[in-house]
C-alpha cells in the first residue's frame, strides 16, 4: 500500500457514486418507480435487467443509481449540517473560553454519551419518516467530534503571531475567528466531514432499512434491503447489489477521509505502511 | 484509587440528568399531540373525546414544566413511566429485553476480541507483510460493511442455503440461535480492534525502552511478552469498552434483522408506533450502559497504567 493509494480508490469510488447519482437519469434504462411489472418479477441478472429485478418487477440497477442520489445527498447535507455546528461551537468555545466554553464542553460531552444512531432514531421518532427528518436527524447527531478538534486547534491557533497581530490591529473576535482561526483548521475539519459522510450513508441505509427513513417506492438502498429480505430465497441478487453499492460509497468516503487525514498528518504517514 | 473511582462513579449523575432533560425536551417540541398520533391512521382523525381521556390519563394535559419535574421525580426513583401502548411500567418491559441484549452484545465483543486481537498484533509482528496488507485491507473494509446487510448475507448463507443455524428468533436463549447476530454485530469492533492492536503494537515497537530490552539480552518472546503487550494493551483495553459501549446503539437494526428480542428491537417498534415513554426509557437506559462502561474502562485503565490518575 503506497502514500495516495487510499486518496486513489477512496477518490476513484467516490467518484463512481457522484457519476452514478448525477447522470442516473440518463444511466439508467428503466424508471426507479413507474416502470413495475409483475411479469419481469425477480428475474435473475441477464443482458436487459443487469442486477435482476425485485418482487414488483423493477430494474435493480436503475434503482440502485437513483438510490445513489439519495445517500449522497444525505451524506453531503447532513455533513455540512454537522460541520457548521461543530466549527461554530468548537470555534467559539475555544476562542472565547469561560462559560460559554463550559457549557458548550459539557453539551459535547453529552452528545458523545448519546450514540448517533439511537440520537437519529429519537429525532425520526418526534419528526417522522421522510428525506427531510433524514437530513435533520444525521445532521444534529454527529457534530461532536467536528466540535473537540474545532474547539482544540482553535485554542492551539490562538496563540499564534498572525492571530495576536490581528487583535492588535483591531479586527473584531468574528472576523479573526472566519479570516485567521478557520483557514488554518480546514484540514482536519474536512477529513472528519469526509469520514462522516460514509457514517451518514450507513446511518441513512440503517433507518432506512428499518422502515423510518425513506419511505418506499422511492429508491434508497436501505429500503431496497428491506424489500429484499422478503423474497431472499428466490431472488437474493436484489439483496446483494444494493449492499455493494452501500459498501462501495462507505469504503469511497473512508478511504478518502484517510488518505487525506495521512496527507494532512507527516506523522502519520510514516507509521503507515 | 478509591477517590478516583468515586469521583468518576459520580460523573455519571449529572451527565444522566442533562440527557434526560434533553430528551424530555426532544419530546415536547413535537407538533402535535401524541394521543392523537396513537389513534389516527393517517385519514381520519380520532376521536376528540378519547384524545382528551388519554392525555388525562397520561398527565400530557398538564404545563411542561410539571410535567418535567414529574418526569425527573419518577426518574428519581427508577420509575421510566407507563407504556402508551402496553399499558405496562417501561422499566418492566426493558428488565425483560436488556439480558437478551448484553448476551448479544458480549458475544459479539468475544468474537471480534477473540479474532481481532491476535489479528492485529500478528500483522504488526510482520509490517509489510501479506498477512499485513490483508489484514488491514480487511479492517478497512469491515469498517465500512452495513452490519445488517452483512447479517442477511450470512442468513442466507448459513441458515437458507447450508442449513446449519437457525436464521432468526431466540430460541429459549440456544447458543445457536446467537451465533450469526453476533458475528454480524462483532464484525465492526473486530476490524477497528485490529487496526487499533496494530497501530498499538507498532507504535511500542519503534520505543526506545524496546532497543534497551533487546540491548541488555532480552529474547524477542520475553520482550513481546513484558513489554509490548502489556504497553499495547492499554490502547486495546479502551478500544474494547468505547466498542462495546457503543455496541448496543449499533445492535438495534441486527436486532431488528433477527427478530432478537432485545432493548433495540423494543426502541425501534416502539418509534414506529409512537409509544414515547418506551422510547424515552430505552434511550436512557442505553446512554447509562454507554456511561457505566466508559466509567469501567477509566478505572481499568488507571488500574493498569498508574500515570492515569495523576493526569
Amino acid at each position: 500500500m503506497k502514500l495516495g493509494f487510499n486518496i486513489f480508490l477512496g477518490g476513484f469510488l467516490t467518484l463512481l457514486v457522484v457519476f452514478g447519482g448525477l447522470f442516473a437519469h440518463w444511466l439508467a434504462p428503466f424508471d426507479p418507480v413507474l416502470d413495475a411489472n409483475l411479469m419481469n418479477a425477480e428475474m435473475p441478472p441477464d443482458t436487459e435487467f443487469w442486477f435482476g429485478t425485485d418482487a414488483q418487477g423493477r430494474d435493480v440497477y436503475s434503482r440502485i443509481l437513483y438510490g445513489a442520489q439519495i445517500s449522497l445527498t444525505v451524506g453531503i447535507v447532513s455533513q455540512l449540517i454537522n460541520t457548521v455546528i461543530g466549527v461554530v461551537l468548537g470555534m467559539t468555545a475555544g476562542y472565547w473560553g469561560g462559560w460559554w466554553d463550559d457549557f458548550v464542553n459539557g453539551l459535547t460531552n453529552v452528545m458523545l454519551a448519546i450514540p448517533s444512531l439511537i440520537f437519529a432514531l429519537a429525532v425520526m421518532a418526534v419528526l417522522g419518516p421522510g428525506l427531510v427528518s433524514l437530513l435533520i436527524a444525521l445532521g444534529l447527531t454527529n457534530w461532536s467530534w467536528t466540535c473537540r478538534i474545532a474547539r482544540s486547534s482553535t485554542l492551539s491557533l490562538k496563540s499564534q503571531g498572525y492571530v495576536q497581530a490581528a487583535q492588535t490591529l483591531g479586527y473584531s473576535d468574528l472576523r479573526i475567528m472566519f479570516t485567521q482561526i478557520l483557514p488554518n483548521m480546514m484540514g482536519p475539519i474536512l477529513v472528519m466531514a469526509t469520514l462522516g459522510m460514509g457514517g451518514a450513508v450507513l446511518s441513512e441505509a440503517a433507518l432506512s432499512f428499518l422502515g423510518l427513513g425513506i419511505q418506499p417506492p422511492f429508491p434508497s438502498w436501505g429500503s431496497m434491503l428491506t424489500d429484499a429480505r422478503e423474497m431472499i430465497r428466490v431472488a437474493p441478487w436484489a439483496a446483494i447489489f444494493p449492499g455493494v453499492a452501500i459498501f462501495l460509497s462507505v469504503l469511497g468516503f473512508n478511504l478518502l477521509g484517510d488518505g487525506l487525514r495521512d496527507s494532512l498528518d507527516p506523522h502519520m504517514r510514516t507509521r503507515k505502511l | 484509587m478509591l477517590r478516583f473511582t468515586i469521583r468518576r462513579i459520580f460523573q455519571i449523575i449529572p451527565t444522566v440528568i442533562v440527557v434526560a432533560l434533553l430528551i424530555f425536551v426532544i419530546f415536547s417540541v413535537v407538533p402535535g399531540s401524541f394521543a392523537a398520533s396513537l389513534f389516527s391512521d393517517g385519514k381520519t382523525n380520532a376521536d376528540p373525546k378519547l384524545i382528551a381521556q388519554l392525555n388525562e390519563q397520561f398527565g400530557l394535559n398538564k404545563p411542561l414544566h410539571e410535567r418535567f419535574f414529574t418526569y425527573m421525580w419518577d426518574l428519581a426513583r427508577f420509575d421510566l413511566g407507563t407504556s402508551f401502548r402496553t399499558r405496562l411500567p417501561v422499566i418492566d418491559m426493558i428488565n425483560d429485553r436488556i439480558w437478551a441484549s448484553l448476551k448479544l452484545a458480549i458475544a459479539a465483543m468475544v468474537f471480534a476480541i477473540v479474532i481481532g486481537v491476535p489479528l492485529g498484533f500478528m500483522a504488526a509482528m510482520r509490517p509489510g507483510s501479506v498477512l499485513d496488507t490483508v489484514t488491514m485491507i480487511g479492517a478497512v473494509s469491515g469498517l465500512s460493511l452495513p452490519q445488517f446487510w452483512l447479517g442477511l448475507l450470512m442468513m442466507m448463507l448459513f441458515a437458507l442455503q447450508l442449513n446449519w443455524l437457525p436464521s432468526f428468533g431466540y430460541g429459549d436463549g440456544a447458543f445457536r440461535n446467537l451465533v450469526l447476530p453476533a458475528m454480524a454485530l462483532g464484525v465492526t469492533p473486530l476490524a477497528l480492534l485490529a487496526r487499533t492492536t496494530r497501530a498499538g503494537v507498532l507504535d511500542v515497537m519503534n520505543a526506545d525502552f524496546i532497543r534497551t530490552a533487546h540491548a541488555k539480552g532480552m529474547s524477542e518472546p520475553q520482550v513481546v511478552r513484558w513489554h509490548v503487550a502489556r504497553n499495547a494493551l492499554v490502547l486495546i483495553v479502551t478500544t474494547v469498552g468505547l466498542q462495546f459501549g457503543s455496541l448496543i446503539g449499533q445492535a438495534v437494526v441486527i436486532e431488528k434483522l433477527f427478530a432478537w428480542p432485545g432493548i433495540g428491537s423494543l426502541l425501534v417498534d416502539s418509534v414506529a408506533i409512537r409509544d414515547i415513554p418506551v422510547v424515552q426509557g430505552t434511550i436512557l437506559v442505553i446512554v447509562l450502559w454507554f456511561l457505566v462502561i466508559n466509567t469501567a474502562v477509566d478505572l481499568i485503565y488507571a488500574a493498569i497504567d498508574p500515570r492515569i490518575k495523576q493526569g
